[in-house]
């Protein structure tokens, strides 16, 4: 039995429960009424019909979905012990690449073998696969049923269905949010994982603080020893990320909100803030154009002119300034919510002693408003480092550790993607270096998420 | 306004207001107030709630500029000089007639730095010692020094709610104004508190122009020389503060001194 005809069916029991679970309570509940006992009646029917429908399909569906994944293997196992199977090459890789295509053209999704030696297989798999997919639907219904009487048995007038059925609302929830999280664990620890099986191959220290980063050296054979030194990256990342993006972000963030919050009128307001968010929803990838294809090599020539040696096409500078043009609207929407907070009547306070408003913003309302500045410079920080695109398109791969902005740099994130792109072999020091990238990235970013949160709520708290 | 009212009004008055009115968009807020303010008095504006004496109190150091929708007509003087004439400064206005709000706002600074925020501002101490000077002379003249002299580079907002009503006071007395505008500066205060701030404005009668904004008769009546009864934008009546509650003139304002609404 197939797939959707297996949901169609017990979608149709659930109706069929719900319905005669709540005619019975009716029923009962008519006859208990006239007892004339204020407690003799408890839910109201529908509640009835719920619990007994939720019995008939929550332990079924959990049932399927426990078969839908042991079901492939037992199937498997079936094949392996027709006579046809013990053709099979021993070698794992042949052997499973058979078995796939062989499972592919019994399902329908393949029309005709490349490799003999699947034909041969298909029949098997046919049989088996029918088999267990009755098996299942029948043990499916079969757990339907028994549910669904059970429930259907417990439908008294008297019977707190509409709390039961309140608890399985909240564990519904309960499990769908905890399923986030278990994920968000499950990247952790894989992230762990493959970033411990790098430092079983290179020595930490040496990743961490050495100064020279030449993966594809260690990949042809020379040693792993001095080709991971990341600090290359980590500087690369900074100098991009948090020293020139930051440099363009954090001024022109600060005056845009400083401008919307107290000289703009209501009308300009209305028109220009919403102009500023639209730039923090334009694809980063469309930056990464722009950066390339027009900041790059303007800046070259620019630098080119001026008598700059060593000025690259791809360059630190034009990576940062795109990126700081991205982070803008974080940078200004944080420190626009945080001047908004500070009380009108400080501004008011400063404004009766004669101050002129420019005299009030930066002697009152910005360090009143600095620990939200603050904490929306670390978020913009902790993003731009996280950034990818702009960089990969704009700052080059060449891990220089260089102070000149117009020479070419690189990241950690551009050598994530260089270093897992292509056809890679997953067990190499090369490619598990990206998890371990990946890790010191995702510590330094949550660190910075973490102490901007506390800033932001601690300044929070100061004026409610 | 009167012929008898005039006759009322203080001699060498400090400000002047001739027919002034308060729009707010369409509404009219304040409908034609003539008023003197004298130099040594304590004038006192009551008035129900929404009667429009925040709002003229507000006109006088044209606080009500840095709302939008608000727009003044008619014509006020400082010293005979029309403070919403063009070539009037309104910095400069604002330093001569300084303004204490219902709720203590002190900055987020220290106690020494709100004091020190106008003077430097209006670049009134040249050196340090100078602005040692002028912190020391606001905070005792705001009653506040004895209290708060060991603890200067404590943030101001660490005290309690009467002590940054004084320290606002203080903060307004540094620049050495004229006038001293104050919005119901007891509201948010306890009865203790609010006698202390009560007995500061006795002390610094004579010294500055004071104009008090207040829903509390008892107060308008201990405090002031001179009061003055609004009521729905207009001013009912003003003269002097015994004769407004022993003996008023208009029904309106009895009818409100009796409490029979307000």
């Amino acid at each position: 039995m197939t797939g959707p005809a297996i949901f169609l069916l017990l979608a149709g029991l659930g109706a069929i429960a719900w319905v005669s679970a709540r005619a019975r309570a009716m029923r009962l509940q008519t006859v208990a009424r006239a007892t004339g006992r204020r407690d003799a009646v408890h839910s109201l029917p529908a509640y009835h019909g719920w619990y007994v429908a939720l019995w008939t399909l929550i332990p079924a569906g959990i049932f399927l979905a426990v078969w839908a994944n042991i079901s492939p293997g037992l199937v498997t196992q079936a094949v392996l012990a027709d006579p046809a199977a013990q053709a099979l090459p021993a070698d794992g890789f042949v052997r499973s690449a058979i078995l796939g295509e062989a499972r592919s053209i019994a399902a329908g999704l393949q029309s005709g073998a490349f490799n003999p030696a699947s034909q041969a297989l298909v029949e098997p798999y046919r049989a088996a696969m029918t088999e267990y997919g009755v098996i299942g639907a029948v043990l499916a219904l079969v757990l339907a049923f028994a549910g669904g009487a059970y429930a259907f048995t417990r439908v008294r007038p008297d019977f707190r269905a509409r709390t039961r059925v309140e608890r399985l609302v909240m564990a519904t929830l309960l499990v769908a949010s905890l399923l986030a999280i278990v994920t968000t664990v499950g990247i952790v620890a894989s992230l762990l994982w493959e970033s411990f099986r790098f430092f079983s191959m290179v020595n930490p220290i040496d990743f961490l603080f050495g100064l020279k980063w030449s993966p594809q050296s260690a990949a042809m054979g020379y040693g792993n020893d001095d080709a991971f030194g990341a600090v290359p990256l980590f500087w690369g990342t900074i100098f991009i990320g948090a020293i020139i993006a930051m440099i363009v972000a954090i001024p022109l963030g600060l005056m845009s909100a400083v401008y919307l919050t107290q000289y703009a009128s209501p009308a300009v307001r209305r028109w220009m803030k919403p102009i500023l968010e639209v730039l923090a929803g334009v694809p980063t990838v469309v930056y990464g154009y722009f950066a390339a294809l027009t900041v790059a090599p303007a800046l070259r020539d620019l630098a080119v002119a001026v008598g700059i040696h060593g000025a690259s096409s791809e360059s630190a500078l034009a990576a940062g300034l795109v990126m700081g043009v991205m982070i803008i609207p974080f940078v200004s929407s944080m420190a626009d919510d945080s001047i908004a907070a500070v009380p009108q009547s400080m501004r008011d306070g400063s404004l009766a002693m004669g101050a002129t408003t420019s005299e009030t913003i930066t002697r009152v309302l910005i360090p009143a408003a600095l620990p939200g500045v603050v904490g929306g410079v670390l978020l913009a920080v902790s993003r731009a480092i996280g950034e990818t695109m702009i960089v990969v398109m704009a700052a080059g791969l060449a891990a220089n550790l260089t102070l000149n902005p117009f020479a070419s740099v690189t990241t950690v994130t551009t050598q994530i993607v260089q270093l897992l792109t292509g056809d890679q072999e997953f067990d190499s020091a090369k490619t598990l270096a990206a998890f371990a990238l990946g890790l010191v990235l995702f510590i330094v970013t949550l660190l910075l998420n973490i102490v901007a949160l506390r800033v932001v709520k601690k300044y929070r708290e100061a004026y409610e | 306004m009167t012929e008898e009212q005039q006759s009322l009004a203080p001699a060498n008055p400090k400000m002047t207001a001739r027919d002034v009115k308060v729009f707010y968009g369409p509404k009219e807020a304040i409908k034609g107030v003539s008023i003197d303010v004298a130099m040594d008095n304590v004038t006192a504006f009551i008035g129900p709630s929404g009667c429009g004496k925040s709002t003229f109190l507000r006109t006088l150091n044209r606080m009500n500029d840095t709302v939008a929708s608000a727009r003044v007509e008619g014509t006020i003087t400082l010293d005979g000089e029309d403070i919403y004439a063009p070539s009037m400064d309104v910095v400069q206005l604002r330093a001569r007639v300084g303004m204490v709000f219902q709720k203590p706002n002190p900055f987020p600074k220290s106690i020494y730095e709100n004091i020190a925020y106008g003077p430097r501002i209006h670049g009134l101490a040249a050196s340090k010692a100078d602005m040692d000077v002028i912190v020391e002379k606001s905070l005792r003249r705001a009653g506040l020094w004895e209290e708060v002299k060991d603890r200067l580079q404590d943030s101001g907002t660490a005290l309690s709610g009467g002590q940054q009503q004084r320290l606002c006071i203080g903060r307004a007395i540094a620049v050495e104004p004229e006038v001293i505008l104050m919005d119901e500066p007891c509201s948010a205060l306890d009865p203790i508190a609010t006698a202390k701030i009560e007995e500061l404005i006795h002390e610094l009668r004579g010294r500055y122009a004071i104009v008090i904004v207040t829903h509390n008769m008892q107060q308008a009546a201990r405090v002031s020389q001179r009061t003055a009864f609004f009521h729905l934008g207009d001013l009912v009546e003003y003269g002097v503060t015994s004769d407004i509650f022993t003996n008023p003139r208009q029904e309106r304002t009895k009818d409100y001194i009796t409490g029979r609404y307000g």
